[in-house]
């Protein structure tokens, strides 16, 4: 935070932030930092070379691919399926068929894996405060 | 507006004129105008007014994604084509959910925590700026634009039918003339509650009408079921008799299947309407808990479209809906048929509550983006000249973009083939945007060239494979009604319906290639600093203090 330049805290035209900070002297708080001031404050490179840091990347990478790839696969069986074996998809268990069931399933399918996804993301998200904590000074 | 419309129906006194449904529909409206008045008095300044301030809980987000999402064309349209077309219809209703999985894994966190207004914004972050903002602008105004005029041509015919005392061209400036209300004054605030309102209205209405099929059935799930086994229908002078959960019934080319299937499930998480919802939460991880919340919604919803697609087929059957509207008719034929004139009612002003919210995310999604994107950035380098200058941009460019969609509404007319118009809405976001995105997100040596090729590309590929394709290519029979016939009277070049069986792989392969063939050392210098803040949420725009 650039506390010592004495500044005009009048929005200029464009006041990236819309908490118009008029009449204030003092420098702004921290939370009404905008993206643009508060690039110059951070060491971006010392953090994306934490060790930490590339773990947490690392996992998450680890996690979004293969589930990415499966997912696709799984969704994409069904034009699949539904396509070039039309015969198999007919085949009806009790009143319903195979397509339908399916189908059907996709619903679960990415529910089931979006449930999954936040449940890791938690972990994700305190992996990626507990990196910020280190650089803060 | 509502005085108007009242005295067009008061004029007419045409027979089928429900009340109910005049009260719903004004009901639905007098709401939406408070929501506006008081979202009104809020939206004063950038952050408020394009993006809510960011002040949106998870809950609500998802909700409104849900809302915004949930249009016409998924309403009426599949269960229009779930009825007539059987299973095909339903693979539509897969997409659209499995889809958000590609905005969770992969877009809405990192956009979250890098942009600050639009799609454009994550783009810009590393690359040249200016040209990518105005490509990323193009596209954007372009989806939404084609995109509005479909709902607004639904719109139209739609009131058209549930309001016979109203006639086209009133329906279409009543629905543009709130949009522009709702956008001009109210912003983002007014447009995210009034898709919350829809998205609650639409979810009951369609359990409601899920519950009453099935009490035809006693419950029974296996009795529904087998009554699609053999349902009978005229088609041209032959008699048809179809199991409905049988594929193939629309599509006859497999790749048809994967062509679709892949504009749904890439398209959505380039949807510029749905993208810029994410700006409305306070930080990443609420913008990841309002994509859960829509799934869940959006999830529910699509199943039913089972009980209230397929439950048309059923109960009206094919040859009813065809003499009743059509397709786009079927669900509130439905419901008059299980719950009488009230519930006809009642869906029906659900369907037009849900033209109004989709059509309002769409167009704050243009102005946003000619506002913020090019207007600001592209033209003024990221200054405003005056203060307050982005927003009356944007409300200006809101009202523009609604009265030009007015007017091509009322040029092309209640019978114009539209359909396409929301397929290659689909197309373009996924052959355009998602690469752009994805890359500049994922990519380290992603750079502008590939970017600007992405772009054009995925936006030139889409619209030509269209123009080529059955939906504007086709010779129709001497019977089909002038504004009905396809725009071209050939034999397609293009056998699929969807284009992106080519032109998502085209717009990939543009954006890796362009790529390759510049070097740009500043994107990739950038790029530590962009994962870094998408995966920290360090530096991201904060949610205002009140």
């Amino acid at each position: 935070m650039s506390s010592q330049t004495p500044r005009d805290f009048t929005p200029e035209s464009g006041g990236p932030t819309d908490v118009a900070p008029t009449g204030r002297t003092s420098a702004k708080p921290a939370h009404e930092l905008t993206a643009e001031e508060e690039r110059g404050n951070v060491n971006w490179d010392a953090i994306a070379a934490d060790p930490d840091f590339k773990r947490l990347i690392a996992r998450k990478i680890g996690f979004i691919l293969p589930m990415t790839i499966f997912f696709l696969v799984y969704y994409f069986a069904l034009p699949v399926l539904v396509g070039w074996f039309p015969a198999l998809m007919k085949t009806k268990i009790g009143t319903v068929n195979y397509a339908y069931l399916f189908a059907l399933s996709q619903f679960f399918m990415a529910w089931i894996v979006a449930a999954i996804y936040v449940t890791k993301a938690a972990g994700w998200d305190k992996a990626a405060a507990a990196v910020l904590a280190k650089f803060k000074k | 507006m509502i005085a108007s419309v009242l005295l067009a129906v008061a004029d007419s006194a045409a027979p089928a004129t429900n009340p109910a449904a005049i009260a719903m529909f004004v009901g639905f409206v007098a709401a939406t105008l408070v929501i506006t008045y008081f979202s009104a008095r809020k939206s004063t300044g950038s952050s408020a007014y394009f993006a809510a301030g960011r002040r949106i809980t998870g809950w609500q987000n998802g909700l409104a994604v849900a809302g915004d999402y949930m249009s016409a064309a998924s309403f009426l349209g599949i269960a229009g084509m779930i009825a007539l077309s059987g299973y095909d219809g339903f693979l539509y209703s897969v997409g659209f959910l499995v889809a958000y999985l590609t905005v969770l894994l992969l877009v809405a966190e990192p956009l979250r925590n890098a942009g600050k207004y639009t799609m454009a914004d994550v783009l810009a972050y590393r690359l040249s700026p200016r040209p990518v903002r105005a490509v990323a602008s193009l596209s954007t105004i372009t989806v939404s634009t084609f995109y509005m005029i479909a709902q607004m041509v639904g719109a139209g015919g739609l009131v058209k039918v549930l309001l016979p005392g109203i006639s086209y061209n009133v329906a279409v400036c009543g629905v543009g003339v709130l949009m522009i209300v709702y956008v001009v004054f109210g912003g983002m605030l007014a447009t995210t509650w009034v898709q919350i309102v829809k998205a609650v209205l639409l979810m009951s209405g369609s359990v409601f009408l899920s519950v009453l099929v099935m009490s035809r059935f006693h419950f029974s799930v296996s009795e529904f079921f087998g009554s699609l086994s053999q349902i009978t229908f005229h088609k041209g002078t032959a008699v048809i008799t179809a199991d409905f959960l049988t594929p193939g019934m629309k599509f006859k080319n497999p790749l048809d299947f994967i062509s679709l299937g892949m504009a749904l499930v890439f398209g959505t998480a380039g949807l510029p309407h749905i993208l810029i919802r994410f700006y409305t939460v306070p930080d990443a991880k609420t913008a990841r808990s309002s994509v859960v919340w829509a799934m869940v919604l959006i999830g529910i919803f699509y199943i039913m479209t089972t009980f209230f697609g397929f439950g048309a087929a059923s109960v009206l059957g094919p040859d009813f809906i065809m003499k009743n509207g059509g397709g786009n008719m079927a669900a509130p034929q439905l419901a008059r048929a299980m719950g009488g004139d009230i519930f006809f009612a009642f869906i029906s002003a659900v369907a037009f509550a849900t033209i109004l919210a989709v059509v309002a995310g769409l167009t704050i999604s243009a102005s946003t983006s000619f506002a913020h994107d090019f207007f600001t950035n592209v033209i003024h380098h990221g200054k405003e000249q005056k203060p307050g200058e982005e927003v009356r941009v944007a409300r200006i460019t809101a009202f523009v973009v609604g009265a030009i969609s007015i007017g091509l509404a009322i040029a092309l007319g209640p019978s114009a083939n539209v359909a396409f118009l929301v397929g290659l809405a689909f197309a373009v976001a996924a052959s355009a945007n998602l690469p752009a995105i994805v890359f500049s997100i994922f990519w380290k040596r992603f750079n502008t060239a590939g970017a600007m090729a992405g772009l054009i590309v995925g936006l030139v590929s889409s619209i030509g494979i269209i123009l080529i394709s059955p939906t504007i290519m086709t010779v129709d029979a001497a019977t089909v009604a002038a504004a009905a016939r396809h725009l071209i009277q050939r034999a397609p070049i293009f056998p699929l319906e969807n284009p992106g069986i080519v032109s998502i792989p085209l717009g990939f392969l543009a954006a890796i290639i362009g790529t390759l063939c510049s070097n740009e050392p500043r994107a990739e210098e950038k790029f530590t600093e962009l994962v870094v803040r998408a995966n920290t949420g360090l530096g991201a725009e904060k949610a205002s203090t009140h």
